[in-house]
């Protein structure tokens, strides 16, 4: 990954007015696995309130986890993403995305949560 | 200041399926004269996918256009004692609905044009049904679709339905389709029933694999042309040539920039594959119901 995974997320705080408001009832902890490198995302009420690097974590506690090959994260987070790299579903059709734990705040919040990991496109 | 009507008008058709009358909406458009073009929307979806087409003059000028909303979709209603079902769409439900539609329009021999599910059923009619056909059109024809994530959650009382089936579908979309169809394509599956998008995908994804069916189809008969966008991972370019790939005689289009809903979500764009599709489709017909072998 040309840029650390810890910095890619920062673009997370920028999440605006409009989209907290989708994610209102979301309280979780989502990890995000990019092979060498994960991040633990706390959300609450919508708002992302840390990034947490689990290299620096004694006992990583997360809701569910977001596991992908950091090229893939790479790919999706280029400005204009190729085919087949477009979208978090575009991997799991690939198999290169794997969802694990209580993926529920997430398959019931798909836009808030697809919105807020696209936000690296845009930094 | 007058009325800015479009040329589309739309009426309720009562069909007998399964021996229970549905009320099923019909929009159409264009020359009365001209090559009909009936026109299949996609899952969980409406025939507003289609207003591009319908409000095309150069579509218009040589076609009638015909889009109608599936049993339970759009403004068609469920028929009577649906609360005590559960809705599944299959490979034979599917084909006798469209089958009715053409019987009862008395269409003849039209270019039937579906998208995703309706460019799957359209190979079950280029197998199984090539005299009722002039010929079809496949937008994102695929065989079979292996599923890659749990589709109970697109219908549980726990989660806002019309939410999760556009967030499954939000991506499918071309990242640079215009946002004003994004959302309007994403719109229409907000708008959803209960279960409905998932029952579509019953036949997608379960009980519509065509693969097997494929041998089947003559494109003496039948001509078929596939067109699918690039950025459908659902239906993908490799989904649809393999498809090709078991249909000698067909020809594939893969559309640069397009993802799923092409006719929806950019139709400027998809125009530009369009408009020669139906004239090669609009000239094959010509030549089967002329009763001359392409």
């Amino acid at each position: 990954m040309s840029a650390p995974l810890i910095d890619r997320l920062q673009a997370l705080y920028k999440a605006d007015e409009q989209l907290a408001a989708q994610g209102r009832l979301i309280r979780t902890k989502m990890l995000i696995d990019a092979g060498e490198q994960a991040a633990i995302i706390t959300i609450v009420d919508g708002v992302v309130t840390e990034i947490a690097d689990t290299a620096r974590l004694v006992t990583p506690v997360w809701t569910f986890a977001l596991r992908a090959p950091a090229q893939e994260w790479e790919q999706f987070w280029e400005p204009a993403p190729r085919p087949g790299h477009n979208d978090l579903f575009a991997l799991l059709r690939r198999g290169q995305l794997r969802l694990e734990g209580n993926i529920y705040p997430f398959m019931s919040h798909l836009l808030y949560f697809k919105a807020l990991l696209a936000l690296p496109r845009t930094v | 200041m007058s009325a800015q009507y479009e040329p589309v008008t739309a009426r309720y058709l009562h069909l007998d399926l399964g021996r229970l009358d549905h009320r099923v909406f019909v929009e159409e458009a264009g020359n009365p004269g001209g090559v009909p073009l009936l026109c299949l929307h996609t899952a969980g979806a409406d025939s507003r996918q289609f207003r591009g087409v319908l409000n095309d003059p150069d579509v218009l000028r040589t076609c009638r256009v015909i889009a109608f909303d599936l049993p339970y979709h759009g403004k068609s209603s469920p028929p009577a004692g649906w609360q005590r079902g559960t809705y599944q769409l299959t490979a034979a439900s599917y084909a006798d609905t469209v089958l009715a539609v053409i019987d009862a329009l008395e269409l003849d021999r039209p270019v039937v044009m579906g998208c995703s599910i309706g460019g799957r059923l359209v190979l079950y009619l280029a197998a199984d049904h090539p005299g009722k056909v002039g010929g079809v059109i496949g937008l994102q024809s695929g065989g079979h679709v292996e599923p890659y994530y749990d589709t109970d959650y697109l219908n549980r009382p726990d989660v806002h339905g019309g939410l999760a089936c556009a967030g499954i579908v939000s991506g499918l979309i071309g990242p640079q389709a215009p946002d004003e169809d994004r959302w309007e394509t994403l719109w229409h599956y907000m708008q959803g029933g209960p279960g409905v998008f998932k029952g579509d995908l019953h036949f997608y994804k379960v009980d519509g694999d065509v693969r097997d069916r494929l041998a089947a189809v003559d494109t003496a008969r039948c001509p078929v042309f596939l067109l699918t966008g690039e950025y459908d991972y659902s239906c993908s370019p490799q989904d649809t040539q393999e498809v090709a790939a078991g249909v000698p005689g067909c020809q594939v289009t893969i559309m640069t920039g397009l993802g799923h809903f092409p006719m929806s979500e950019d139709y400027a764009s998809f125009r530009e594959y369009l408009l020669p599709t139906l004239g090669a489709a609009a000239a094959a017909r010509e030549q089967l119901l002329a009763g001359v072998q392409p």
